[in-house]
């Protein structure tokens, strides 16, 4: 318990938000790094998703290889990738990471695209769209908060992971994690511990909120309610479904 | 359907339930436990850290104990030396090779000792109740300051005192610690006027440090002084004229209820024998292109230098 | 190639004690979320703190909590409870989103039937909910469990022997074949994991096995009926 006021002391020092080694730079450094690698995912992982959703082939081989990306640790990946390469930069966990992202952007592509209903996409069709005025205007508005719970899910992974980066002279809040234990600054590694935490809830409320907002409007939100859910009305006599049409439509 | 449906779950259960014992079997004496000794006499848990000296180090001891009657079980690979301190002081090891300078540094951060002797000395009053170290050997195996044989040539630069005469900014790399070592960035300005900034990578002067000094990223590299990388890549190890760098002698740390005579005489015997070269030279063997494993170095090292109690 | 060969014991102790490690996390963390989950989606209320302590959960770096788990549990540093401990609760806090969300993907209406029908909420989670969750679960499952296998190499840091172990001394020992060795068989475990995971699926929801693939259907039937 004394460990994790003092990592808190630690984090609130005033001198530990100056220099530059200091608290600002380390949370910049680290939140340029998760948005690169964040971008560098999507860009190849969405349009592969995209194109596997809207068409419905390779989603088992998609699942697949997601499985085997996932699979891989990251902090061998990275020592691996600077051992071959002798590059000590942020090149090797830059690719190390964006590996790790794929398989949630992918996933929340392709998921996302099938769930739309395909009546809407049949009636698209029937419209006269092409594909990819299809795939533009009803697919992906549609899908958004599904894409965005991917983009959501590998954004937390990236926070929480580019701290093993630091086993390289990079910069980020893994610099506290490393350079702490080497020293047996304990409050230093839990201090850095508690802003990667707080980072990554930040993130999360970000997407939530994002994830919330994209929702079109006009898409029926309905959800038959389950009867059984503590109704306060409920001894005064039968409870009224709130949407008595259903959902299907 | 009904019974069929119980049969489906009966199995699914059966299946992870047999996983699961499986799994627990087989880890019973394997990688995870040591082997818990049984007889009388004595029995010794030695650990070590997580690079190759250290291995070759322990599996040294352990064979060298074990062919004078002492059972011995090992914990290879522990980490850093936090972790493996945190396992000798509760239990789960008995002995484990250390070097003086740092074990000092490590439980006296205000030390200044730096010669053998010194080291040696305050070390023993700096540990901690119920531990001790064992003779120590004359091998060391101590931080370095290393640089390109070009640097060298371009600044003349032979010394650590002479660094004074180059003009363009210094980096360091080595292990994150450096940056409170007193031998490190701090001891650089103090001892010898000299202002660099470290690139932390943390392989404790392996592959990726030496690969920093040679493309250059940076001027300076902490390594290990019986690295073969050394020699491989003709770098230049500073000379060191105010002795700021600590000793490193081979020691062995043990827990005082283990130390019995047997096994002081064991150890004392293995350290008079252990020089510098002897670790130079099984490094080399370890890191070169035979890759061979600390146990066969160790027997090998043994059959060379037999000890008998 | 050859250096696995020569050293094939130690490889093979060293995979041992990785999947040793790797499945009670995936089996403790699966089954602890399922209560967890089926109160975040029973209380709407309750969903978001869950969600978010899990968040919070997962977030944590691994290294720092596998440093401070003898603390917590009153176990010893090396003690391989440690990782076993650390990495449930990152199961747990993958497994409690997708449990919510597979229980939440049951049809409304399949579940009033049930109530109409006469089935207890405890009989209609064993009878219906699980059964009809299934799938996604199955799907979250995979994915815990492949992390968590992944997970494990940090637990060499700690001095907990599993194939990450070759991570390090590979880095030491200028082996890069020890450390491609250990990513390789890392790999390989958790792609066995994934499908025996599959199979356990198949043999306890034989109904999956039915065409599922709605789209294809769909367009049989319309290239059947239009003759197109």
């Amino acid at each position: 318990m004394t460990d994790i006021l003092a990592a808190f002391a630690w984090v609130f020092d005033p001198t530990n938000w100056a220099g530059p080694g200091g608290i600002p730079v380390r949370l910049g450094e680290h939140v340029w790094y998760s948005l690169l690698t964040l971008i560098l995912a999507a860009v190849i992982a969405l349009p592969i998703g995209f194109a596997i959703g809207h068409t419905g082939r390779f989603r088992g081989l998609a699942v697949g290889i997601s499985g085997a990306l996932r699979a891989i640790p990251t902090l061998g990946l990275v020592v691996y990738l600077a051992l071959i390469t002798l590059n000590l930069s942020i090149i090797p966990p830059l690719i190390a990471l964006t590996i790790l992202a794929i398989p949630p952007v992918l996933a929340g592509a392709y998921s996302g695209l099938e769930s739309v209903d395909r009546r809407t996409i049949d009636a698209a069709r029937a419209m006269g769209m092409t594909e990819l005025q299809i795939l533009f205007k009803v697919e992906l508005p549609l899908s958004l908060p599904l894409i965005i719970g991917g983009l959501r899910s590998a954004a937390l992974q990236v926070v929480a992971t580019w701290t093993v980066a630091a086993i390289l002279p990079v910069g980020g809040l893994g610099r506290y994690l490393f350079d702490g234990l080497a020293v047996q600054k304990y409050d230093e590694m839990l201090g850095g511990s508690i802003l990667v935490i707080a980072l990554a809830l930040v993130t999360d409320g970000v997407f939530a909120i994002v994830q919330r907002l994209v929702v079109p409007r006009g898409v029926a939100a309905g959800k038959v309610q389950d009867v059984r859910t503590k109704d306060p009305w409920r001894p005064l006599g039968p409870s009224v479904p709130n949407h008595p049409l259903g959902t299907s439509l | 359907m009904f019974a069929s449906k119980r049969g489906r779950i009966a199995a699914g259960v059966l299946a992870a339930g047999a996983l699961l014992a499986l799994s627990a079997c087989s880890s019973g004496g394997g990688a995870l436990g040591g082997n818990p000794s049984t007889s009388s006499s004595d029995s010794v848990t030695i650990g070590s850290a997580a690079f190759g000296e250290s291995e070759i180090l322990m599996q040294i001891y352990a064979q060298a104990l074990e062919a004078n009657g002492v059972k011995v079980s090992l914990k290879p690979s522990i980490g850093q030396r936090d972790v493996y301190l945190k396992a000798l002081q509760d239990g789960s090891i008995d002995l484990i090779p250390e070097y003086s300078g740092n074990l000092l540094q490590f439980y006296d951060k205000s030390a200044t000792a730096t010669s053998s002797d010194e080291v040696y000395t305050a070390l023993g009053k700096a540990l901690p109740s119920g531990f001790e170290v064992l003779d120590q050997a004359k091998a060391q195996d101590a931080d370095s300051y290393n640089v390109t044989k070009e640097f060298s040539e371009k600044w003349g630069v032979k010394s650590l005192s002479d660094l004074s005469k180059v003009t363009e900014p210094l980096t360091v790399g080595a292990n994150p610690e450096f940056q409170e070592r007193p031998y490190g960035i701090p001891g650089l300005k103090s001892a010898y006027g000299v202002t660099a900034t470290l690139k932390p990578i943390s392989d404790s002067g392996g592959p990726l440090t030496v690969a920093a000094l040679k493309n250059g990223d940076v001027q300076l590299a902490d390594i290990y002084t019986t690295t073969p990388a050394i020699k491989d890549n003709g770098f230049v190890t500073l000379e060191d004229p105010k002795s700021l760098i600590a000793a490193q002698n081979i020691v062995p740390l043990i827990n005082s209820k283990k130390a019995s005579s047997t096994v002081k005489d064991v150890l004392n015997k293995v350290s008079a024998e252990l020089t510098t070269a002897d670790l130079i030279d099984l490094n080399g063997e370890n890191q070169g292109a035979s890759k061979t494993q600390p146990d066969a170095l160790a027997k090998e090292w043994l059959a060379k230098h037999p000890i008998k109690k | 190639m050859s250096w696995l060969w020569s050293n094939f014991g130690l490889v093979w102790d060293l995979t041992v004690a990785h999947v040793t490690l790797s499945v009670f996390p995936i089996v403790i963390g699966f089954i602890v979320s399922l209560p967890i989950g089926w109160v975040a989606n029973r209380y709407r209320v309750s969903r978001g703190i869950l969600l978010t302590l899990g968040g919070i959960l997962y977030a944590i770096p691994s290294l720092p909590l596998f440093v401070a788990m003898p603390a917590l549990i009153g176990t010893q540093i090396l003690d391989p409870k440690n990782v076993v401990v650390a990495l449930s609760l990152y199961a747990l806090a993958l497994m409690v989103r997708t449990t919510a969300d597979a229980l939440a993907s049951v049809p409304g209406d399949v579940m009033q039937s049930a109530t109409a029908i006469g089935f207890s909420t405890w009989r209609r989670f064993w009878a219906v909910e699980l059964p009809l969750a299934g799938p996604v679960l199955l799907a979250g499952l995979r994915v815990v469990s492949v992390s968590t296998v992944s997970l494990v190499s940090v637990g060499s840091l700690v001095g907990v022997s599993n194939l990450g172990t070759m991570f390090v001394q590979g880095l030491n020992q200028y082996n890069n074949a020890e450390v491609v060795t250990g990513i390789v068989g890392i790999i390989i475990i958790a792609l066995i994991f994934d499908l025996a995971l599959v199979l356990l699926g198949r043999l306890l929801m034989p109904w999956t096995r039915l065409g599922t693939n709605k789209r294809v259907t769909r367009r049989a039937a319309l290239k059947a009926v239009t003759g197109a």
